[in-house]
């Protein structure tokens, strides 16, 4: 497959708007600023497009969630956010074509009936909102942003939102909290944000990737798009992202449904010095590890959830035979401890405690019943006990990394030495008083 | 050719941020910043942003006018200030070192890195060098987990890194 959405890599001045215009761009909103907003919603319903951010929600379908015969101001936000461990792609189209995606949130916008627009981007990334900002101002020069552009009637602004480091604000409604001037703290749903979402009003949130792929749907139409990859379901380019023990980790772009095992050792050259291939995670770090002879199944929403994992966001993490997978797991509850934003019991305490656990049971004093301790938090703390899915993000790691590799687990635990008994602390009497002060 | 490409945070005393006002040219962009949103509480974080590129950091002084100028009361503004990791809330060195600990750059020696820098440094994480020089922080994924490991210096990424390359960036940024 030739390059889409990475068509421009290694292109010199690829961000500019030159660049872009002669690669075609800004064409597909030509065509778009023409057509009714519905047939804009058809169209990308029609290509099977669905988010990139990890959910895999149909795009087309979200945006006909928004309310069309309501007064109050529409948003469309774009999340920059990538935040999830493992997850590396967004920055490489901010960095290779900017106006893609810029173009990609003004047709999204013009479909819901959004003026405004808010790009929310990491805080980390700053030379990446620089980025933006430049190809924003070059946008607006050229009348693709800003009043009546092209002539058409239509108002879009376009505006970077900065984050400030705190992963849970890639979940949609924590991130609008945010843009909101707060803490980033996941909102109840419902009302979900197509109804209630940024100031109250109507919004959709979309990821970048996902946005991106707009253009090329409208320029070259839904079924061009839904032809590329396994099945409409299951449908066009896709960028993995590829890290940990491989030989030439990177972005990749290719169908969506490509082989694991085509993505690792074909693209990514293998694993790193001959070694062999123990485990991967498919779609970053939340979703569940699966072992190495799970290498075969293509890599697309639907055939990673029939193994028991997410395709999330493509971002694949590669583990080689060395690695201690109750190290690895420890690592990974360490983010998630750090990131809960502490508003749920179950995710706040669960998160914590299940990695208490762990650090114990590696520094060599584990005891059985702490597996069956680490699955009971992480059944209690996923499937809708929590306020946003950051529950399950911790716990699907848990239950796969005991369903998989529960020997390591154990071995450590059969190694173990008993903790030196604990001394109570002796509480201070105060005999002036009794109980409730009386 | 060296390979330090970062400029130093200019970081204020905290006695010089106890009372503090905007100057013109702030207020100017707090101006564009509010254009922006319909709501001046959503102006907070790119405020506190361009306080902490102006100070180096978010002193309770800082908090205080932030609180001010937005009409918002001074324990929300406290509230998102140590809410976002991001925010420094005590003066950090010129240098803010930080390192990515999260699993892909572990995978790729990240550990070696963060023991050189301990060991050439003399700090731990969350510390400063007594010469006020750089402060050291392990930070979770940097997103950019195919060049791992990533040190992110100020607003710069530095990808790629082994203990060689590390000492070479340290000695360029003076
Ligand atoms: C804890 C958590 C973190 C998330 N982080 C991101 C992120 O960094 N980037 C992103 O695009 N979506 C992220 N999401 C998903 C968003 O909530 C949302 O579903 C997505 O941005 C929608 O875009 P899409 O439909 O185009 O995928 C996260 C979700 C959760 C629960
Ligand atoms: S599940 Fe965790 S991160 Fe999500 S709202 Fe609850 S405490 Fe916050
Ligand atoms: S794990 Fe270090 S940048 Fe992602």
């Amino acid at each position: 497959m030739k390059p889409i959405l990475l068509r421009a890599r290694g292109e010199e001045n690829s961000r500019s708007i030159n660049t872009y215009l002669r690669l075609g761009g800004y064409a597909a909103l030509k065509r778009a600023l023409i057509m009714d907003p519905a047939d804009v919603r058809e169209e990308v319903k029609n290509s099977g497009l669905r988010g990139r951010g990890g959910a895999g929600f149909p795009a087309g379908v979200k945006w006909g969630f928004v309310p069309q015969s309501t007064t109050r101001p529409r948003y469309l936000i774009c999340n920059a956010d990538e935040s999830e461990p493992g997850t590396f792609k967004d920055r490489e189209i901010i960095h290779t074509e900017p106006h893609m995606l810029l173009e990609g949130i003004i047709i999204a916008s013009y479909a819901i009936g959004a003026n405004t627009a808010y790009i929310y981007i990491r805080g980390e990334f700053w030379t990446e909102a620089e980025i933006l900002e430049r190809a924003i101002a070059e946008a607006c020069r050229k009348k693709y942003l800003g009043k009546d552009i092209l002539r058409t009637g239509f108002d879009i602004d376009i505006h970077v939102h900065r984050g400030a480091g705190a992963y849970i604000c890639g979940e949609e409604t924590a991130l609008i909290e945010s843009i909101e001037g707060k803490r980033g703290q996941p909102r109840l749903k419902p009302p979900f944000p197509a109804v209630v979402g940024l100031f109250g009003c109507p919004t959709v949130v979309n990821n970048v990737e996902t946005l991106a792929c707009v253009p090329h749907i409208i320029e070259h139409g839904a079924e061009w798009f839904a032809g590329i990859g396994r099945d409409v379901r299951n449908s066009g380019p896709k960028l993995y992202g590829v890290s940990g023990h491989v030989e030439k980790p990177g972005v990749y772009e290719l169908p969506m449904g490509t082989t694991f095992r085509e993505i690792i050792y074909e693209h990514a050259g293998g694993i790193r010095g001959g070694k062999k291939l123990k485990a991967f995670i498919p779609g970053g770090s939340s979703c569940p590890v699966l072992p190495a002879d799970r290498v075969d199944i293509p890599a697309d929403f639907d055939s990673v959830a029939e193994a028991g994992s997410m395709l999330g966001s493509g971002g694949i993490i590669v583990m080689d035979e060395t690695v201690d997978m109750v190290w690895a797991l420890e690592n990974l509850l360490t983010f998630y401890a750090h990131e809960s934003c502490g508003q749920c019991t179950p995710c706040r305490e669960g998160s914590d405690w299940a990695l208490d656990i762990v650090r114990r049971i590696r520094a060599g004093h584990g005891q059985p019943r702490d597996l069956e301790a680490l699955e009971r938090i992480s059944r209690h703390a996923s499937q809708g006990m929590t306020i946003c899915p950051l529950g399950d993000a911790f716990c699907g790691p848990i239950a796969s990394f005991l369903k998989h590799f529960r020997h390591e687990f154990e071995d450590y635990i059969a190694r173990a030495e008993p903790l030196p008994p604990k001394k109570l602390p002796v509480l201070p009497v105060r005999s002036d008083r009794g109980p409730f002060g009386i | 050719m060296t390979l330090a490409r970062t400029r130093p945070l200019t970081v204020a005393p905290p006695d010089t941020l106890a009372d503090v006002s905007f100057d013109e040219a702030m207020e100017a962009r707090i101006e564009e910043i509010l254009a922006k949103y319909p709501t001046r509480q959503a102006a907070l974080l790119p405020l506190l942003w361009l306080c902490q590129d102006r100070w180096g950091w978010i002193s309770p002084g800082v908090m205080r006018a932030v609180a001010a100028r937005l009409d918002l009361a001074p324990a929300h503004v406290a509230g998102v200030v140590t809410f976002y990791t991001m925010y420094q809330t005590t003066p950090p060195g010129k240098y803010l070192l930080q390192v990515c600990t999260t699993l892909s750059c572990q995978l790729c020696g990240t550990s070696g890195l963060a023991e050189h820098l301990r060991e050439k440094l003399g700090i731990g994480f969350g510390e400063t060098t007594p010469d006020g020089r750089f402060t050291l922080l392990d930070v979770q994924c940097l997103g950019a987990c195919g060049e791992a490991p990533v040190i992110q210096v100020n607003n710069d990424y530095y990808t790629g890194m082994t203990p060689e390359k590390l000492d070479e960036l340290l000695d360029g940024l003076q």
